[in-house]
C-alpha cells in the first residue's frame, strides 16, 4: 500500500516530464486507490488512447459541415479532450460505400457528431436515405429531444419543457415498399412488440432519472388498431412497472392541437416514428426553431448527436448565418455522454450567455448576428471565465 | 298533350335540374318560372344550382349533434335560405353478406340530393363496425376532405393572420384499414398509395386554387423516407401543376411544414397531401385558429356529392345541456351554401357569426363565455334579421 502511494506521490513530481510514459500505468493505479481510500476524490473520466476521446465527424450536406467546423473550432478552443474523425458521405453517389465506412467508423469509437444527409429524389428508389441506414444499421433505436423555452428568444408561447422520445427504427421508416400492380404502392408500417417494449422502457427510465412526473404515449390506435395498439399495449405494461409517473396516451391529431394552444401540459412523449417526426418539428418550432434544439440518437452500444430537426438547410449553406446553437448543444450532450461534465457545462452556460444575456441572436430568431460572431462571443465568455483556453 | 303527361314532364325536367317537388304538392307557377329563368341565365359556374329550394340531406349525430343541427336550421330559417332538410339516421346496419353498411334510406336521400350537412358522429373502438366515418367515405367515395382554416376575429389564439386550406386525400394512405399480424409480436400495417387517388385529390386540389382565387398549392411528402409510396403522390402532384400553370406549385417536407406552420402560418396557402399527413396537419392548422369547435370542413365525392361537416367530437359530458357551441357546425353549413353557389346567404351568415363571437357578449363555454347555446344561436339569428 505505502509502495503504491510512494509510486503516486512520486509520479504527481516527475508527471511533468514522464507524463505520457509513466501517466497511464499512474491512471490505471491512481483510479483504483483513489476510489478505495478517498471516496470524495473524483475518478477520472474514462479515457482512450492516453486521456483523448476519438469521436466520428460526419458533416453531411448544406449547414453541416460550416457548423460542425465551428464545433471543432469552440471544442479546440476550450482544450476539450476529443479527437474528431472526420468520415465524408457523397450523398450524390449510388453504391453505399460511404456510408458503410461511416457505420464501421461510429462501431469503432463508439460516439459520433453528424449533420444531415441529404436525400435526392432523383435517385432510384433502391437508394435509401442514408441517415436512416445509419440509424437502423447501428440500432440507435431511442431519438430523445428535450424543447426548452429559452428567456432570450421571443415565442408565442413560455414555460415549455417537454422530453420527446421517439422510436428510431421502426414503424413507417422500414423503407419497405414495393409495386405489386402498377399504380398501386404499398409501402409498410412494422411494430414490433420488442422494440416497443423497448422505448417505452426508455422513456419510462429516462423520465425517472430526470425527476419527470408524466409519459404521455402519443398514437393513432383507434385507426391502426393493431399497430398503434400494440404501441399502446407495452406502453401501458411497461408503465405499470413504474407507479411512481402518471401514464396517459393521446391521439397524434389532438396532441397537435393541444401543442398550439396549451403546450405547457406535456411533460415526456413518446411515440414510434412518424408522429415522433411530426410533434418533435412542432415542438421545435414551438421554442424557436429548428436552430436551437439539440437532438440525441442512442443505441445499446453507440450514440449519435446532431441537430432535432435533422435540417439540410441547402438554403442557407455557406452564408454565414445559420444558427450554430443547435450544433453546439449537441456537441455538449456528447461531452454529457463522454462524462466530460465540465466542459459540457461551460460551453453550453456560455450558449446561453450569449442567447439571454447578451442577446446576440442569428436571423432565424429574430436578430442580425452572423454564425461566427455568435461563435466568437461563446468563446470570449468561456475565456473569460477563467479555464484553460488555446490561443484566441 | 294531357295534364297528367305534362306534369310529369315538367317534373322530369325539373328533377334534372336539381329541383326536386314532392309529386303531391301543386307546381307553382312562380317556382317554374324562376326554374325556366335560372336555366336561361346559368352563370358559368362550375355548378348550377337553380334558385328555388334546395333539399339537403341533414344528418344530427349523436351527442350534441342534435342540438347544434337544431339551431343551424334556426339560423338559416332567419336568413331565409333557400334549403330543405331532410333528416336521416346514420347508425351502421349489418346488410346482406355480413358487411357492415348505411341504412338505405340514408343512402337514397344522399344519392338523390347530392349535398349533405352532418355533425358529428360517435367512433366506437372496439365494437366490431368500423368507425361510421369511414364507412360514410366508402359509401359516397368522398375522395377529398378540404378544411379552410381562418383566424376568426374576437376569439385570440397565440395565432393571427392564419388562411390557408387543408385538402387531404380521404380514402386510402395509412388509413386503409389493412393490417396483419405477421408472427406473435410483430404487426404489418400497409400504407397504399395508388395512381388514381392521387390524380384525383392533385387535381381537385388545383381546381379549388383556381375556383377560391388562391395563389400557390403545397404538396406535403415524405419522399426521402417512402420514396416508392410518396414519389407516386408528388409525380401526380406535379402534372398537375403542368396543367395549372396558373397557381404556383411548391413541394414541402411534412418535418419542415410542421416546423414552419408553428412559426408563421401565413406563409402557406392551399396544403394537398396524403391521408395520414392530413390528418395530423389538418388538426395543427384548426389548433391554430382556435380548436375544432370553430372549424369548418367538407367532404367532396365522386359523382358530384359533398357532405360538409363539423369535425369536433360528440362530446357526451355535455349532450343535452344547451351548452354546446354550434359554430363549427354552422360555418360548415356556410361553406356548403358557397358550395352551392349561395353567396350571399353565405356572406350573411357569416358575417352574423363572426360579428356575434367578436362581439364578445354572448358566447359559448368553449370560446370563454358562459352563454347557452340557444341564446348564442338567437344572437346570430337577431344579426341576420337585422342585416336584411
Amino acid at each position: 500500500m505505502a509502495a503504491h502511494s510512494a509510486v503516486l506521490s512520486v509520479s504527481k513530481i516527475i508527471n511533468p516530464f514522464w507524463g505520457g510514459r509513466l501517466g497511464n500505468t499512474v491512471k490505471v493505479f491512481g483510479t483504483t486507490l483513489t476510489s478505495h481510500r478517498n471516496k470524495t476524490q473524483r475518478a477520472p473520466p474514462p479515457a482512450k488512447y492516453g486521456g483523448r476521446h476519438t469521436v466520428t465527424l460526419i458533416p453531411g450536406d448544406g449547414i453541416g459541415p460550416e457548423l460542425l467546423n465551428h464545433v471543432r473550432e469552440v471544442f479546440r478552443f476550450s482544450c476539450v479532450p476529443v479527437d474528431f474523425e472526420v468520415v465524408h458521405v457523397n450523398s450524390a453517389l449510388e453504391t453505399e460505400e460511404d456510408i458503410n465506412n461511416a457505420i464501421t467508423a461510429i462501431r469503432r469509437n463508439g460516439v459520433a457528431l453528424k449533420g444531415n444527409i441529404e436525400t435526392k429524389h432523383t435517385m432510384p428508389p433502391s437508394v435509401k436515405s442514408r441517415n436512416n441506414l445509419l440509424r437502423t444499421s447501428l440500432d440507435l433505436y431511442a431519438n430523445v429531444m428535450h424543447c426548452q423555452s429559452l428567456p432570450g428568444v421571443q415565442t408565442r408561447h413560455q414555460n415549455i419543457d417537454i422530453m420527446i422520445i421517439r422510436e428510431n427504427t421502426e414503424g413507417e421508416y422500414s423503407s419497405l415498399e414495393h409495386e405489386n400492380v402498377p399504380g398501386v404502392v404499398e409501402s409498410l408500417k412494422i411494430i414490433t412488440r420488442n422494440n416497443s417494449l423497448r422505448i417505452a422502457e426508455y422513456a419510462f427510465r429516462l423520465a425517472r432519472e430526470k425527476g419527470r412526473r408524466r409519459v404521455t404515449a402519443v398514437h393513432k390506435a383507434n385507426i391502426m388498431k393493431l399497430g398503434d395498439g400494440l404501441f399502446l399495449q407495452c406502453c401501458r405494461e411497461v408503465a405499470s412497472g413504474y407507479p411512481d409517473i402518471t401514464f396517459d396516451s393521446m391521439i397524434v391529431d389532438n396532441t397537435t392541437m393541444q401543442l398550439v394552444s396549451k403546450p405547457q401540459q406535456f411533460d415526456v412523449m413518446v411515440m414510434p416514428n412518424l408522429y415522433g417526426n411530426v410533434v418533435s418539428n412542432v415542438c421545435a418550432g414551438l421554442v424557436g426553431g429548428p436552430g436551437l434544439v439539440p437532438g440525441a440518437n442512442y443505441g445499446r452500444d453507440y450514440a449519435v448527436f446532431e441537430t432535432a430537426t435533422r435540417n439540410t438547410g441547402k438554403s442557407i449553406a455557406d452564408k454565414n448565418i445559420a444558427n450554430p446553437t443547435a450544433m453546439l448543444l449537441a456537441g455538449c450532450m456528447m461531452l454529457d455522454h463522454l462524462k466530460l461534465h465540465d466542459h459540457a457545462s461551460s460551453i453550453r452556460n456560455a450558449i446561453f450567455t450569449t442567447m439571454n444575456e447578451n442577446r446576440l441572436h442569428t436571423a432565424d430568431i429574430g436578430g442580425q448576428g452572423t454564425t461566427s460572431e455568435v461563435v466568437q462571443s461563446v468563446m470570449r465568455i468561456i475565456q473569460s471565465k477563467g479555464q484553460l483556453t488555446a490561443e484566441f | 298533350m294531357a295534364g297528367k303527361a305534362w306534369r310529369s314532364a315538367i317534373l322530369n325536367l325539373l328533377g334534372k335540374l336539381g329541383l326536386s317537388i314532392n309529386g303531391k304538392d301543386k307546381i307553382k307557377p312562380q317556382e317554374v318560372s324562376r326554374v325556366v329563368s335560372a336555366f336561361k341565365n346559368a352563370t358559368p359556374q362550375s355548378r348550377t344550382f337553380t334558385q328555388g329550394m334546395q333539399t339537403v340531406t341533414l344528418i344530427p349525430g349523436d351527442g350534441i349533434g342534435p342540438e347544434i343541427s337544431v339551431a343551424v336550421m334556426k339560423i338559416f330559417e332567419a336568413a331565409k335560405a333557400p334549403i330543405q332538410w331532410e333528416e336521416r339516421n346514420v347508425t351502421a346496419i349489418k346488410g346482406p353478406g355480413g358487411k357492415w353498411m348505411i341504412p338505405p334510406d340514408a343512402k337514397e336521400s344522399m344519392d338523390k340530393n347530392k349535398i349533405g350537412l352532418k355533425g358529428p358522429l360517435k367512433t366506437p373502438i372496439a365494437a366490431g363496425h368500423p368507425s361510421m366515418n369511414l364507412l360514410l367515405r366508402k359509401t359516397f367515395d368522398l375522395y377529398a376532405n378540404v378544411r379552410p382554416c381562418v383566424s376568426i376575429e374576437g376569439y385570440k389564439t397565440p395565432y393571427t393572420d392564419v388562411n390557408l386550406v387543408t385538402i387531404r386525400e380521404n380514402t386510402e394512405g395509412e388509413y386503409s384499414g389493412i393490417e396483419h399480424v405477421i408472427v406473435d409480436g410483430v404487426v404489418q400495417s400497409i400504407k397504399l398509395i395508388t395512381e388514381q387517388a392521387s390524380q384525383r385529390i392533385a387535381e381537385y386540389a388545383f381546381e379549388y386554387a383556381r375556383n377560391n382565387q388562391r395563389a400557390s398549392v403545397t404538396a406535403v411528402h415524405k419522399a426521402n423516407i417512402m420514396r416508392m409510396s410518396d414519389g407516386l403522390f408528388l409525380r401526380k402532384c406535379r402534372e398537375a401543376a403542368e396543367k395549372h400553370r396558373d397557381v404556383k406549385f411548391t413541394e414541402m417536407y411534412l418535418d419542415t411544414v410542421c416546423l414552419n406552420m408553428v412559426q408563421d402560418p401565413t406563409q402557406f396557402d392551399v396544403l394537398v397531401m396524403p391521408n395520414l399527413y392530413g390528418d395530423i396537419l389538418s388538426d395543427l392548422c384548426a389548433g391554430l385558429i382556435g380548436g375544432l369547435g370553430v372549424t369548418p370542413s367538407g367532404n367532396i365525392g365522386a359523382n358530384g356529392v359533398a357532405i360538409f361537416e363539423s369535425v369536433h367530437g360528440t362530446a357526451p359530458d355535455i349532450a343535452g345541456k344547451d351548452m354546446a357551441n354550434p359554430t363549427a357546425l354552422l360555418l360548415s353549413a356556410v361553406m356548403m351554401l358557397r358550395h352551392m353557389g349561395l353567396h350571399g346567404h353565405a356572406k350573411k351568415i357569416e358575417a352574423a357569426c363572426f360579428d356575434t363571437i367578436r362581439d364578445e357578449k354572448v358566447r359559448t363555454q368553449d370560446l370563454g363565455g358562459n352563454s347557452k347555446c340557444s341564446e348564442f344561436t338567437d344572437a346570430i339569428c337577431q344579426r341576420v334579421r337585422d342585416m336584411d
